[in-house]
């Protein structure tokens, strides 16, 4: 049984990636905007963290200290593409779908060129002990449960308390559904924009700089992230856009996502090397359906925000 | 009874471009009092009440509220002076309950509690008489209920001047009576109301006093005590100006399009066309006249194939057209009993009667169609789709309130815009682009379209030029009746004759023309007969010669008989 009981713990550790990562993008698309640069933001964040490791890696600051400059590193990195973003699509009004789509391309990239000429053995063997406080002494399934991971599952929650139970959260809300309507009542929709999409690009980046230095805590693990940008886009959808639902779903999707190394060990069944990416697909046909059912039961509330993708410009009335 | 001075305007002038919309107007509103401002479509009232809210800024004059003159620069600017507008177009977010909305944008101190705000809604509801569940989500509610939030969320906000824009326009009677027991106690408890419609029995039963503009300028404030129908109608539509435009007289009148109680529900459930009865003559032109969304719109899409028929029939009568005989209908003997009346004739007109001819010779002159007869068409226009309407050789051109809507793709050129109507003609895959090229360089010449080229998007050309160039698409197919909706909204005087002259060349030709306008002395000057609609019903067919303003005036407001509950 304790095969299982590890399966679920990883799955948890793993799905804290897309948990970052989705709930970021459902903060963005709450203000009505459809952010496809998150992959890249996630690369980015990444990339942010682990330059300011390389640069404190081998200094004597004490470890708490290195473990929160390291995710400010991510959160500012992020946030500035974010910026970039939110200057383009709120600002300017350029398509967010072409914008989002380019700063993916852009993120990747750059991220690529900046980790390879980073020293893993400064960001990466140190730090990543002090990320998996406080479980880093053990030696079961719960030493990949670090700081980051609890971090994740506040965000998520914090989210959702602010998004139904506070009158930001009204308002954030009231602008992605009808911001000719926010603007009427006087809400800065704006401001609203700007914020909702740098602080969910921040928490998106976050997601890549975890993923990273702690689940995987490999010098090769950049190079597989982009593909969980685009999960986390998947999982806006599974969670209905509410972030708590994310802590779920991201369950679900990292269950989904790693479950064909963990079939292979249940014994009498072999999987073979072209079932595993039949396998890897699990997490996406379980979106379509999730898109299905929700489309065929057609709940308002299950919608995504009414002006998701369209730009809000006060004298086209 | 003392009354004290709630809000004043002083010489209040706004201009869009060259078009003034107010000019130079003062308004005074007590507190405690209903006043109904009253106006044509396009006068100017609801720009002079979203000057107040805070929609748009004067361009000249001042507006004192409580005697100190103020500066409302934004719709959180009224609020801050207690002022509320309920829009025609409500703007409410249909995911949220009813209380979510109303507190939505107030800043409030205290901790949110979606409890209190119930609480407070719930207590506003109950002080005036209205009734609403404030976690009732908005899309759930129905019209009049959207409308109660609206109210209810000027109120929260501590306003006691409350603006309300055509309120009764989408209510039922009942609902309507409601609405104004609420209005009286609002009255009755100090709050100035501010009611615009153009609705006269409304005026004469809820208002204390009645504001009266006409093409942006303010004519006259009456107390509705001394006011009757007629007086109001003569200061609504004024006096007649003439226009100097050349209107011929109809010739070879024919009935061409017979709509025969025609009735139209919209997706909302509400009757939007009551038994519509009419007919249009070719060679004529018919004007429509009636006050805005009286069912203008939904009537010539109904006509048009666009909206879909309740009710009753659309008969388009096409001229006569020659058609070859066929064995397929009918028999040999039939034939030959035929031609012996006269009844066909050959391809150059000359009578056939097959004399001398054997019956394989009739065969074969029938086989190879070249006997013809003459038939009248009479077709149901009735729940076909537009393109069946099209294939079947009826031709309506539709000319779409909303030119770049509706008309025309505003980031496709002229040439682009043509092949629209004509993008099925061509060989294999490929589309014929040198007809319609040629045909935007003749339209660019004959109404002389000021444009950089034939592939400059339309939408950088100027509102007359792009209402030229739809106006120019349409009769470049022939019709045969011709519907043009507000063809010259927005257009200057010149531009206007323009389509005048166009419309006028088109009747000449013998097309039906149907125009739907909205300035009387325009539709008094261009139509033959003016049919009038009011709330979806004809009210009146009117001879255009004869017919005066007040006349059409009155038919588009009075309410002869009770509305049908919708």
């Amino acid at each position: 049984m304790n095969v299982w009981l590890n399966f679920l713990i990883d799955s948890l550790a793993f799905g804290a990636v897309f948990m970052y990562g989705s709930t970021g993008e459902i903060l963005t698309e709450k203000s009505g905007h459809l952010n496809l640069g998150i992959p890249g933001i996630m690369c980015m964040g990444g990339a942010g963290g682990c330059l300011v490791l390389n640069m404190i890696g081998k200094s004597s600051l004490p470890g708490f200290l290195i473990v929160i400059l390291g995710i400010l590193g991510a959160l500012v990195m992020a946030m500035a593409m974010g910026l970039i973003y939110s200057f383009l699509t709120v600002t300017l009004r350029a398509n967010q779908n072409v914008t989002g789509l380019a700063l993916t391309t852009f993120g990747v990239g750059l991220m690529k060129v900046i980790m390879s000429k980073l020293d893993a053995t400064v960001y990466l063997v140190g730090p990543k002990m002090l990320y998996r406080w406080p479980f880093a002494d053990r030696t079961d399934a719960l030493q990949c449960l670090g700081v980051m991971f609890f971090l994740a599952v506040i965000i998520a929650v914090m989210a959702s308390v602010i998004l139904y139970r506070t009158k930001m959260g009204l308002h954030l809300r009231a602008v992605g559904e009808n911001p000719g309507t926010a603007d009427a009542v006087g809400i800065n929709v704006t401001r609203y924009k700007y914020m909702a999409t740098c602080i969910g690009s921040g928490i998106a980046g976050l997601g890549g700089f975890y993923y990273i230095i702690d689940y995987m805590a490999s010098q090769e693990a950049y190079l597989s992230l982009e593909a969980f940008g685009w999960l986390s886009i998947a999982l806006v959808i599974f969670a209905l856009w509410r972030p708590h639902m994310t802590i779920l779903g991201s369950t679900v999707f990292g269950f989904l996502f790693s479950c064909s190394s963990y079939i292979a060990n249940i014994e009498g069944i072999t999987v073979t090397m072209a079932a595993k990416p039949l396998l890897k697909m699990l997490p996406y046909v379980v979106t379509i359906m999730v898109l299905i059912v929700t489309s065929i039961r057609n709940k308002r509330e299950n919608q995504p925000p009414a002006s998701l993708g369209l730009s809000y410009f006060r004298e086209e009335r | 009874m003392e009354k004290n001075m709630a809000l004043s305007m002083r010489g209040i002038t706004k201009r869009f471009g060259s078009v003034v919309a107010n000019n130079h107007v003062d308004l005074d509103v007590y507190q405690g009092e209903i006043l109904a401002i009253l106006g044509e479509n396009g006068c100017g009232k609801t720009t002079l009440m979203n000057m107040i809210a805070g929609i748009y800024f004067p361009d000249e004059g001042k507006i004192f509220k409580d005697g100190k003159e103020v500066v409302i620069r934004s719709p959180k600017d009224a609020f801050a002076l207690k002022i509320g507008m309920i829009h025609q177009h409500f703007k409410l977010v249909d995911l949220f309950t009813a209380a979510e909305n109303i507190v939505l944008g107030v800043d409030e101190d205290g901790r949110y509690s979606m409890k209190d705000v119930n609480n407070r809604v719930s207590a506003i509801a109950q002080k005036y008489g209205f009734h609403i569940d404030p976690q009732k989500k908005i899309y759930d509610m129905s019209v009049s209920e959207k409308q109660t939030v609206e109210i209810i969320k000027v109120l929260y906000r501590g306003a006691d001047i409350l603006i309300l824009d055509e309120p009764t326009a989408v209510l039922t009677p009942q609902e309507i009576d409601k609405l104004f027991e609420v209005l009286q106690r609002m009255k009755a408890d100090g709050k100035s109301i501010i009611i615009i419609t153009h609705k006269l029995h409304e005026v004469l039963s809820v208002s204390d006093r009645v504001a009266i503009l006409r093409k942006g300028e303010h004519i006259a404030t009456v107390n509705t005590c001394d006011a009757t129908e007629s007086s109001l109608t003569e200061m609504m539509v004024g006096k007649k100006v003439s226009l100097d435009i050349d209107r011929s007289e109809p010739v070879n009148v024919q009935p061409r399009l017979e709509v025969k109680e025609l009735n139209c529900i919209d997706a909302e459930g509400i009757q939007v066309l009551k038994d519509i009865t009419f007919t249009a003559y070719s060679g004529e032109i018919l004007g429509i006249a009636g006050i805005a969304g009286s069912g203008q719109k939904e009537l010539l899409e109904a006509i048009a194939g666009l909206q879909p028929i309740a009710s009753g029939q659309v008969i388009f009568n096409n001229p006569k057209k020659d058609k070859p005989v066929t064995f397929f209908h009918k028999s040999l003997r039939k034939v030959k009993e035929l031609a012996a009346q006269d009844a066909f004739h050959d391809k150059n007109g000359a009578p056939m009667r097959f004399k001398g001819m054997t019956n394989a010779q009739i065969r074969a002159q029938v086989a190879a169609e070249n006997v013809l007869f003459r038939e009248d068409e009479v077709m149901n226009l009735r729940n076909k789709t537009p393109l069946e309407i099209r294939s079947l050789g009826v031709r309506l051109s539709f000319v779409p309130e909303d030119r770049l809507g509706m008309g025309l793709v505003g980031s496709m050129g002229i040439t682009d815009n043509m092949m629209l109507r004509s993008y099925r003609k061509g060989h294999g895959g490929f589309v014929d682009r040198k007809k319609p090229r040629a045909l935007a360089e003749e339209i660019i010449k004959e109404l002389e379209v000021s444009t950089p080229g034939v592939n400059t998007p339309v939408r950088r050309l100027s509102g007359g030029n792009v209402q030229k160039v739809l106006v120019g698409r349409e009769i470049a197919f022939a019709p045969k009746v011709l519907m043009a909706a507000y063809p010259v909204r927005g257009l200057d005087i010149n531009s206007s004759y323009t389509i005048y002259h166009l419309l006028n060349k088109q009747k000449e030709n013998g097309v039906a023309v149907i125009f739907v306008g909205e300035d009387l002395d325009v539709l008094l000057d261009l139509c033959d007969r003016i049919l009038v609609i009011n709330s979806g019903a004809v009210t009146g067919t009117l001879d255009a010669r004869t017919a005066t303003k007040e006349e059409i005036g009155l038919l588009m407001t009075q309410t002869t008989t009770q509305r049908k509950e919708g």
